[in-house]
């Protein structure tokens, strides 16, 4: 059964996420083509309405509803009347006159994708909403991961950071284990949920971490213009305790670990500069794989069908 | 009416002769629609691989270039094409198993564009069925079959559906 809207990962089956992953593929191959651009979406319409700054994931959707020949649309939050008032449920009246057909939503508040899709019968994608959810960079993360192992089933991620306020921690932890691959967070005791999934080991220290031999380490974002920077004493710290250092560059290499990070890196932080030529840094694949993964999500969502 | 798997050998031999008779010892390329279009031009390609030429293959899936995503229930579950070869300037023949209404040899031809500028391009299908809605013709036809339009024509072929047969379902008008 189609769905009309992508709001998070937990309400994905396993076949679902796996169709997702597989119907990538195609998506990704047409990119070595000289023209990118399949008409399967000609004359649908893309509202982009994104209420937090993104650079990354805004344009691959675009990227991607374009590649698809959907025309695109971006409601600039930043300038339109919301910062006059107007409630989202005014503005979701008005998009809702624009008859889009596909409406891409960011925002602060955790389920707001959610109210705005029971309103509309456009299919809605949550591109991110406080520390709920990001599906699309779950699949795309999952889709790499299954790029360099086929079967991921056992495989294990160290997902490395904020985890607490991480909506990509979330998304990402939950996708990974529906696809059988093994999690663990490491971070400050600040700032890693100590309730949670019993299936997820939790680690303080890198070195404890490590010694669980991850096959991926996953850096989260140190989100500094959010609440971050207040849960440790300062940045050069956590890049001491936390952040591939060059002399854990040298550990992860000789071990041949991938690295992944959802971007943008804050150099320096996450990651000391050297990472940036490592052989076995993922975070390019993951831009280029978000289109992919992206332009397949849009593809199998059919507005207007009926959600349970 | 069923159709047997030496009806399907012969019509898969009429269009390697035909094809030969046509092209001589020129470079083609053929391309499989799929699905079972991809394996029907591997078989082509196998009666052809004997003569001394240069012959290319390729597979394309035509989903994305389909004309009635509105009127599907579900978009369909797209494939993987493979086209190994450069387009630009080559002779190439589509390949289906059963043409129809001529919409997805109209689908293959946008997506053929989008990978490059043929020189030529022809059609070549093992079941002609008639009932066109679009001005396309073959040029090489493996078997002929007089149809009412809402038959239904089912080709079944080794690879993709473990039996080799052709069966014409006959249908009442709705």
């Amino acid at each position: 059964m189609p769905h009309k809207d992508l709001l998070d990962i937990v309400s994905l089956e396993r076949e679902e996420i796996e169709h997702l992953l597989d119907q990538a593929v195609p998506f990704k191959d047409l990119f070595t083509r000289s023209v990118k651009k399949v008409p399967a979406l000609k004359g649908k319409s893309v509202l982009m309405l994104f209420y937090e700054a993104s650079t990354r994931t805004h344009s691959s959707f675009e990227v991607a509803a374009k590649r698809l020949s959907a025309d695109v649309t971006n409601f600039d939050v930043a300038h339109s009347s919301i910062t006059k008032g107007e409630s989202v449920r005014e503005t979701i009246e008005t998009l809702q006159a624009m008859r889009s057909d596909f409406i891409i939503v960011r925002h602060s508040r955790a389920g707001l994708p959610g109210t705005i899709a029971r309103l509309t019968r456009a299919s809605v994608i949550n591109a991110g909403d406080g520390a709920h959810a990001h599906p699309t960079q779950a699949l795309l993360d999952a889709f790499t991961i299954k790029e360099k192992f086929p079967d991921p089933t056992g495989k294990r991620v160290l997902i490395i950071g904020d985890i607490l306020h991480s909506r990509v921690a979330r998304s990402t932890s939950t996708i990974l284990k529906k696809i059988g691959v093994e999690v663990a967070f490491l971070g400050p005791g600040s700032l890693v949920p100590r309730v949670g999934p019993e299936n997820i080991r939790r680690f303080t220290s890198y070195k404890d971490a490590m010694a669980w031999t991850p096959d991926i380490v996953y850096l989260l974002r140190v989100q500094m213009e959010r609440q971050d920077v207040q849960f440790f004493p300062s940045l050069r710290e956590y890049h001491r305790l936390y952040g591939v250092t060059e002399a854990r560059l040298a550990e992860i290499r000789q071990r041949g670990l991938y690295i992944m990070h959802p971007g943008p890196v804050n150099r320096g932080v996450e990651l000391c500069d050297a990472v940036m030529d490592y052989e076995r840094s993922l975070i390019n694949d993951q831009v280029e794989n978000g289109i992919a993964v992206r332009m397949a999500v849009l593809y199998w969502l059919k507005p207007g069908a009926k959600e349970e | 009416m069923t159709l047997s798997s030496e009806d399907i050998a012969a019509a898969v031999d009429r269009l390697a002769e035909a094809i030969r008779a046509n092209t001589a010892d020129a470079p083609i390329a053929l391309i499989g629609i799929r699905r079972r279009g991809d394996e029907v031009a591997q078989r082509v390609l196998t009666r052809l691989a004997e003569d001394d030429r240069e012959l290319n293959f390729g597979i394309l899936d035509i989903s994305l270039y389909r004309d009635d995503f509105e009127h599907l229930h579900e978009n369909p579950k797209l494939l993987e094409s493979d086209i190994p070869f450069p387009i630009d300037g080559a002779h190439v023949i589509l390949v289906d198993d059963v043409l129809f209404t001529g919409r997805t040899v109209r689908a293959a031809l946008d997506a053929l564009s989008d990978y490059g500028r043929p020189a030529r391009v022809e059609l070549a299908v093992l079941v002609d069925r008639g009932h066109r809605e679009l001005p396309i013709q073959p040029d090489y036809t493996g078997i002929t079959l007089s149809t009412r339009r809402c038959d239904h024509v089912l080709v079944c072929l080794e690879k993709t559906d473990g039996l080799e047969q052709i069966r014409v379902i006959v249908k009442e008008p709705s």
